[in-house]
């Protein structure tokens, strides 16, 4: 494997900067990893070789003239497909998108562009980011690359593997109940959901409006970092985006975690968290005790319905947000019949999408109507006020809570395709900070017969600072280094 | 944490039939085939019996969390930005500058 | 078939009004006025529902909906949520419209308010704020149609809908409900109700012993009270007939002029109302509402008031100008050029207005400007013209919008003033007539017929009062002389 492909993010810039390296070299190297891996892995859905080509060399060009460049100059960035992208084939791994051309840019999109990074392609997701494993992707699984067997997790899958196998350099995902965090725990990279409101969702496809955000995958904290601070800030395209000072979260790489209180709530280990992830959690929690913090476990009762309440919340909001997929606008339409209105949009539906989005739509439809709406959406959001002010009050104890991000360690792929329940439980640890809109990361903290572990850490509204330090803290003091394959 | 502790006060679990089913499909606009009804039958009701957990939980006086943020007044100026031509590039089937959709009846 | 007693009538309506006076649409910057272009030429991602985009509410839109709601006497709510209303339908960018609603938690903008008519409060029960729908063109009609054709230019644009008590008791009454409403949204300059498809209206009807039936598709002011009165026959000879009214919606087929039943497939649509979770609550302080309370502009009611006092008007006069904002501001437009407010009233709702309601049409579509009715009560004052010559011409001013003066002299009209053509008639009368002149001394009759001969002979031309002057001083000379 090409030397470039070792390098993080921030180290390309700054050899960039330095004339060291060469963007279309680099560039041409990405390629042609991808050209050895991606067939085994299939992290991408679509690949744009060509125009990450051509970006490299307007970028050299500019660098020769000595032009000002952003701060993601030349760097290769995978991004999830679920992320519009003028001009570039949209699919959110669906059949109902496979020929969807967005005619605009996410905002999240254009802003890393402006920061000079390179686009090499868009990765498969669970289908409209329903799903934790990737399987459920109208174009087929994406394979672990720890083990080609199993699944990266989802429904950043794509992300992630692309992140871990070197096919990108840094890479978006978007995380609804877990799907940054999952995938990137499940392939040994960074993944950190930020907090509700700090990244713009302007141009995010939608499932379940009130609990995503769009975040960084990442080989280390310190890209990380630099990613999330090109990202993050008030967009007037989004109504639910904050309007606070911009912070540079690469200010917070501080080597030191001494006083910092930390919470373990023991449901986060409840039943169904295998053994070597409680081990290796606490490894890393002990780890932190060595440099100086302080934990303390304690009862989090209402986290026991954060799951139900979560996937209530997010069948329902998405049974509204997939509504506009009636092949009218945009996306999949049957041959033309001469059915009526009713009958093709049905038949439109039906024929684009999969199991588990129709799952979804038919359970979200149920939970919103007449009848059941008190019951299950109302009582649900009424659940998501209890945990939030449960999380309020851990945290004039403490300063952040942790907890493994899966309970479980990387699955075969198909072990849980036919048990929706036990594909949704994965989610147990994760969806608690997407209720109740706290920033949380995942980073690798070991491995158990060559699978990976990820400890999550969740802060505080907009303390993604914290996450910052203490997780560099951590990368930086434990004997188990971020691999990339 | 509060609880329900009078078990009698839990509802009884809802149980979903193929032709609820069917019919909360219909108000979805997906028309589902048979199989995925039956398939969807055991499952989906497999999952309603999951989320009547939430039932455990007292929610006397709590409003809901519709929105996380303390955000309010979101408001946008009232001035004109250019239409863009490519949305309509999008549109599978067209009648000249018009959208073509499917009879009504 | 019995006439239906005023009492034995129950009508509600929901009544859309477009905030046309908004640059742009409701939730994206695209322009507003779509009236005159192609079809789906004012669109963006926003408002196609596009995937990925979100919605960002128009300040303006707001600052309408605290007008309306301050004039229709309305309590505004404090707290405020978007709500989603989910059906699906062609016009429908979204499959959802973005709504408020009045459950589950949710407030619409501002509950209670009336509208008074007359001696009568009507009721209004909430007002929204709602996003337009686009619209759908058939070929022929909406059954024999091979394919529907959409245009999304009207989708998003801003809605206010007003949803009244079921006070109305007649269908003459429902449309002065509609008349006063749309004269306050234009007073307050929010809405333009002359522009097509800018105020809509569904209406509730239901006669004593009998359900609640819902007639859509009214497309207009004009057609509500057409569409109201043959429902209410409808049901009336329904219950003669011995059926029961049930519950149901109908749809106005305003070229057959009939109401039709709209028998849905399935059971009633479910819309699974929740808050939009892509904007934030609207609040509304104190500070913002007593900023909208300062600047809200004149309304009908004031506005009549004023006109009885300013301009010296009857009640009954000053109302019927206010009734129409752009008859009332014209009607003050006029009185910067001339000074006789009472007589201008009496020819603008004596003439004009009737004029306008036979046609159907607006004053903006006649083209009809201060000048041509102020230099034609001119020509009446200065006597060049009399009462019953303006009164033609002015119909003719009006089909045609030549100014006075050149219908004037094209049709000779102008009146003889000169005194000596005058004399010179009225000598030869005099002459002509001694029987009447000697009757004339004593009866007041005599004289008026010796004015009709003067008449005649000069087939109407000379002014009356003039004539009138001459011949008595004629007379007198003549009665001097006996």
């Amino acid at each position: 494997m090409s030397k470039y492909l070792e390098l993080s993010a921030y180290e390309i810039v700054e050899k960039i900067k330095t004339h060291e390296l060469i963007v279309e070299d680099y560039i041409a190297s990405l390629n042609d990893r991808i050209r050895k891996m991606e067939e085994k892995i299939h992290a991408y859905i679509t690949l744009t070789k060509e125009l990450a080509l051509k970006k490299a060399r307007e970028i050299d060009k500019k660098i020769k003239k000595g032009k000002k460049v952003g701060r993601l100059c030349g760097v290769g960035i995978a991004i999830k497909d679920n992320m519009c992208t003028k001009g570039i084939k949209t699919t959110c791994a669906s059949h109902m998108l496979d020929f969807f051309i967005p005619p605009y840019d996410a905002t999240v999109v254009k802003r890393i562009e402006d920061e000079d990074s390179i686009m090499i392609g868009k990765t498969n997701m669970d289908e409209f980011a329903m799903g934790s494993s990737t399987e459920h992707s109208y174009f087929g699984p994406t394979h672990n690359p720890w083990d080609l067997g199993r699944v990266p997790g989802g429904s950043s899958g794509g992300s992630a593997a692309a992140v871990a196998s070197s096919m990108a350099t840094l890479a978006l995902g978007s995380d609804t109940g877990g799907s940054i965090r999952c995938p990137a725990s499940f392939c040994s990279t960074v993944g950190l959901k930020p907090t509700y409101g700090l990244v713009s969702r302007y141009g995010l496809i939608a499932y379940a409006n009130s609990l995503e955000q769009i975040g960084p995958i990442t080989k280390d904290v310190r890209d990380c970092a630099l990613l999330l601070s090109c990202i993050a800030g008030h967009d007037p395209l989004d109504s639910t985006s904050v309007d606070t000072p911009k912070k540079d979260y690469l200010d917070f790489l501080i080597d030191d975690v001494d006083g910092v209180k930390i919470g373990i709530p023991c449901e986060f280990f409840g039943e169904g968290t295998q053994e070597p992830v409680e081990k290796s959690v606490w490894n890393a929690i002990s780890k932190l005790e060595e440099l100086g913090a302080k934990y303390e476990e304690f009862s989090f009762e209402s986290l026991h319905y954060a799951l139900p309440a979560y996937y209530i919340i997010a069948m329902s909001e998405s049974s509204s947000n997939l509504a506009r997929y009636d092949g009218l606008r945009y996306g999949y339409r049957v041959p033309n019949k001469s059915y009526d209105w009713n009958t093709v949009f049905s038949k439109n539906r039906r024929l684009g999408f999969g199991f588990e989005v129709k799952r979804r739509i038919i359970l979200g439809t149920f939970a919103l109507s007449a009848g059941y709406y008190d019951e299950y959406y109302l009582k649900a959001q009424k659940i998501r006020t209890i945990i939030k002010r449960d999380f309020e009050k851990a945290y004039k104890k403490f300063d952040i809570l942790i907890g493994p991000t899966l309970p479980v360690l990387p699955f075969k792929i198909g072990e849980k395709i036919n048990d929706p329940l036990e594909m949704y439980m994965c989610d147990v640890d994760t969806v608690p900070a997407n209720l109740t809109g706290l920033p949380s990361i995942s980073i690798p903290c070991g491995f158990s017969k060559g699978l990976p572990i990820g400890l999550q850490i969740i802060a505080p509204p907009f303390r993604e600072d914290l996450l910052v330090q203490v997780a560099f803290t951590y990368q930086k003091n434990s004997n188990y280094k971020v691999k990339t394959l | 944490m509060r609880k329900k502790s009078n078990i009698k006060e839990q509802k009884e679990n809802v149980k979903l039939s193929p032709k609820n089913i069917k019919k909360i499909a219909w108000l979805a606009r997906i028309k589902l085939q048979k199989k995925e009804i039956d398939l969807f039958t055991n499952q989906l009701n497999d999952i309603l019996a999951y989320f009547a957990k939430i039932d455990e939980v007292n929610v006397e006086n709590i409003p809901p969390a519709y929105h996380v943020l303390e955000i309010v007044n979101v408001l946008r100026k009232d001035e004109v930005k250019p239409s863009l031509e490519q949305t309509f590039q999008t549109v599978p089937q067209t009648k000249g500058r018009f959208v073509k959709a499917p009879k009504m009846t | 078939m019995s006439m239906v007693k005023s009492s034995e009538i129950k009508i509600g309506l929901e009544v859309h009004c477009q905030l046309t006076n908004l640059m742009t649409k409701l939730f994206c910057s695209c322009s507003s006025d779509y009236r005159r272009e192609d079809p789906n030429t004012y669109i963006c991602p926003i408002c196609m529902g596009v995937p990925g985009t979100l919605p960002v509410l128009n300040e303006k839109a707001l600052e309408d909906a605290t007008m309306v709601a301050i004039a229709l006497n309305s309590d505004i709510s404090e707290r405020m949520l978007f709500f989603r209303k989910n059906y699906f339908y062609p016009d429908m960018p979204k499959n959802f419209q973005i709504s408020q609603y009045d459950k589950a938690g949710g407030v619409p903008f501002s509950l209670g308010g009336y509208v008074q008519i007359n001696k009568k409060k009507i009721r209004i029960r909430r007002i929204q704020i709602e996003e337009d729908p686009g619209k759908l063109i058939y070929e022929g009609t909406i059954e024999s149609s091979a394919y529907t054709l959409v245009d999304y230019n009207r989708a998003n644009i801003a809605l206010i809908e007003i949803v009244t008590e079921p006070d109305i008791r007649s269908p003459k009454e429902a449309r002065k409900f509609l008349e006063k409403l749309r004269s306050i949204l234009e007073h307050l300059g929010v809405s333009d109700g002359s522009l097509e498809g800018s105020m809509r209206c569904d209406a509730n009807v239901s006669l004593k012993g009998g359900r609640r039936v819902e007639i859509k598709n009214i497309s207009s002011f004009k057609e509500v009270e057409r569409a109201l009165n043959f429902e209410i026959t409808r049901q009336k000879k329904f219950m003669e007939g011995g059926l029961v009214i049930g519950q149901e919606t109908r749809h106005w087929d305003e070229v057959r002029r009939i109401t039709i039943s709209l028998r849905s497939k399935e059971e009633e649509e479910d819309y699974r109302y929740f808050p939009e979770p892509d904007l934030v609550p609207i609040k509304i302080s104190k500070e913002y509402l007593e900023d909208i309370k300062l600047r809200m502009p004149e309304l009908p009611d004031d506005r009549t008031k004023r006109f009885m006092k300013q301009y010296n008007l009857l009640l009954q006069n000053a109302e019927i100008l206010t009734r129409n904002k752009k008859i009332a501001d014209f009607f003050e437009e006029c009185l910067k050029l001339y000074k006789n407010p009472r007589e201008l009233s009496n020819w603008l709702i004596g003439e004009l207005l009737p004029y306008l309601h036979n046609k159907n049409k607006e004053l903006e579509e006649i083209r009809f400007t201060p000048k041509h009715i102020v230099d034609l009560l001119k020509f009446i004052d200065d006597g060049t013209i009399n009462r019953k010559m303006a009164k033609s011409i002015l119909q003719e001013i009006l089909s045609t919008r030549k100014m006075p003066y050149v219908i004037i002299k094209e049709k000779g009209l102008k009146k003889i003033l000169d005194k000596k053509y005058v004399i010179k008639n009225v000598e030869k009368v005099i002459k002509d007539n001694p029987k009447a002149v000697e009757d004339s001394l004593v009866d007041e009759k005599a004289i008026h017929y010796l004015m009709g001969q003067l008449m005649i002979l000069t087939k109407g031309k000379i002014d009356p009062k003039i004539a009138d002057e001459i011949l008595r001083k004629r007379l007198q000379l003549v009665k001097n002389r006996l």
